[in-house]
């Protein structure tokens, strides 16, 4: 069972504490072999990893989603998950599924409508509050599971690749919105990529998972906004990438796949 | 091809800023570096005058059923058959109107209709009500599943004689048979509708703080609504064939009572005319599925629409 946190106080104040954290689907092939991992309040943490590396295992622990795993892990009581797909309910309007499962406060049905209203709005989806989530397109979804999230005022963000299926142009404003709102809102955030250049944009601290285990855990520490050009911001994402077992196409790399290309047409 | 396609551009390129080798090319220099390319049509709908889409649905689809009853006037009409082998749609419309005036369509047509009522409203509950407890509970599933399973198999008019022995002559077998035949096909769409919600959203509502209560009626419920009117529509047509066969074995009231009775007094037209009303009556619980699907299903619709 995945203990809550009362309050940010507990564990040291953390936001996170996952200690010898183990998981496996099959006997004798774990997942997640003894993973520590601690959070600090409003820290944004980037799990980086292969595929198969055990990302979204540790995310749906975190979660509460998984049950069955060994070891200890804290987290907060608040916690929301924006999923790869935004899952909305689609027989639901816009609104009721930003609000969805949430108990009306002392405000009654119609303070809870406010409330979701508001967090639509704070993802620029005002006018979208009584669509069909069929009608919306892919970010605006996105951008639904999002508000749905944020409403639910979470001390913990789990996010399980939400751009992954995103087009390109999307993702930039994704994650310039996804900025903002941290920025406003100072969950501690735990998101899910494998795309390193989205890692070093928007986190404090990048986290690789390698077979189960956290292999480089490392602040990012460039100023804000941050310029993909810059040389700090390359060396990062090279080193991360190296950790990742993907070399960076140096000149002479590219050399030798020139020299193999014609080998390759004139066997096929 | 692609040589073609390379010069094109290059002479273009000669003439313009290279930006130009997308702009449509006009005149002589056109015919040249364009000879190879073919014209996509445009539409043309904006010449044509008239078109079957500028007519309402409804009166499209009615035109087919008319043209069918103007053919079975025609066939009657020529001497194809005799008036005891085949009763034209005017003496059918005829038959209907003697019917009425002596008061039997009314009355007959009336206790036809309750009997199905009842009969579905039963079947339909009860079906629902097994299809959540063995969707929502292992329990169910395992325990009385594989029962209506087996009870399925069993043709239902086959119960008819067994019915009458349990049931007398009354109007229970007959609810009973047609409560029977609508529970089968709305419990198994139920329950195939319940099975095939997505796990990832209510993986989703649980994650956002639904309880069971919430997931049963926000998510799972809603979600098996489509098989559910699959099921009715199945139950509904279903249930006017076993009212029909039920009141022709053993019935002093109702439709299938009329045709009976027709049958032995050789009113071929009073026979057709009941065969019509029933048609009518299928065409009328057709349309109720469809007006509830359209309530039901918006968020589908807006789906198709989008």
């Amino acid at each position: 069972m995945v203990n809550h946190v009362p309050g940010d106080q507990a564990a040291g104040g953390l936001a996170v504490l996952a200690t010898g954290v183990t998981r496996s689907f099959q006997p004798g092939r774990g997942v997640l072999r003894g993973l520590d991992l601690s959070i600090a309040p409003g820290q944004f943490v980037a799990l980086l990893g292969r595929s198969g590396a055990g990302k979204s295992t540790l995310l749906r622990i975190l979660g509460g989603l998984d049950p069955e795993y060994g070891g200890d892990v804290l987290v907060p009581e608040r916690r929301a998950v924006v999923f790869q797909e935004p899952r909305l309910i689609p027989w639901q309007r816009v609104q009721p599924n930003v609000v969805l499962g949430l108990r009306p406060g002392p405000g009654g049905r119609r303070g809870l409508k406010q409330h979701g209203l508001d967090a639509l709005a704070e993802v620029g989806l005002a006018g979208h509050a009584r669509a069909w989530p069929a009608t919306l397109s892919g970010g605006e979804a996105q951008r639904v599971a999002l508000a749905r999230a944020l409403v639910r005022e979470p001390q913990l963000m789990l996010l399980d690749e939400p751009f992954g299926a995103l087009d390109a142009l999307t993702r930039t404003k994704m994650h310039t919105l996804l900025q903002a709102l941290c920025a406003r809102h100072r969950p501690a955030v735990l998101l899910v990529t494998h795309d390193v250049q989205e890692a070093v944009l928007l986190a404090d601290r990048a986290v690789v998972l390698t077979e189960g285990r956290i292999t480089l855990d490392v602040p990012v520490g460039l100023p804000r906004p941050r310029d993909p050009a810059r040389p700090a911001f390359q060396d990062l994402r090279a080193r991360l990438l190296a950790e990742l077992g993907v070399d960076e196409l140096r000149p002479a790399a590219v050399a030798e796949t020139r020299a193999i290309w014609p080998a390759q047409t004139r066997s096929g | 091809m692609a040589d073609h396609v390379s010069v094109a551009s290059h002479h273009v390129g000669a003439s313009a800023a290279s930006a130009a080798a997308i702009q449509p090319v006009a005149g002589a220099a056109a015919a040249r570096t364009t000879a190879h390319l073919v014209l996509i049509h445009p539409a043309r709908t904006k010449r044509r005058r008239f078109t079957i889409t500028r007519v309402p649905r409804l009166a499209r689809r009615a035109i087919g059923p008319i043209v069918a009853i103007a053919l079975w006037q025609l066939v009657c009409s020529q001497g194809l058959f005799t008036s005891f082998e085949v009763a034209s749609p005017v003496a059918v419309f005829d038959a209907g109107r003697e019917l009425a005036a002596q008061g039997v369509l009314a009355s007959n047509l009336l206790i036809s209709l309750q009997r199905v009522a009842i009969g579905v409203l039963l079947g339909v509950g009860t079906g629902v009500f097994l299809a959540v407890l063995c969707g929502l509970f292992w329990v169910g599933e395992d325990l009385i599943d594989p029962v209506i399973q087996a009870f399925r198999a069993v043709p239902i008019l086959g119960l008819v004689p067994l019915v009458i022995i349990w049931f007398g002559v009354g109007e229970t077998p007959k609810v009973f048979l047609i409560a029977l035949g609508s529970l089968f096909p709305v419990y198994l769409n139920t329950y195939a509708g319940i099975r095939n919600v997505d796990n990832k959203l209510v993986e989703a509502g649980r994650t956002f703080g639904l309880n069971r209560l919430g997931l049963v009626f926000q998510v799972i419920l809603p979600g098996a609504l489509p098989g559910f009117l699959v099921g009715l529509r199945f139950a509904l047509v279903g249930s006017w064939i076993i009212d029909v066969v039920a009141e022709e074995i053993n019935a002093q009231s109702g439709l299938g009572y009329l045709i009976n009775q027709a049958q032995s007094t050789n009113r071929i037209d009073i026979m057709f005319c009941c065969l019509t009303i029933y048609a009518i009556l299928g065409l009328a619980a057709d349309a109720i599925v469809r007006l509830l699907e359209r309530r039901l299903l918006v968020w589908r619709a807006a789906f198709a629409g989008g």
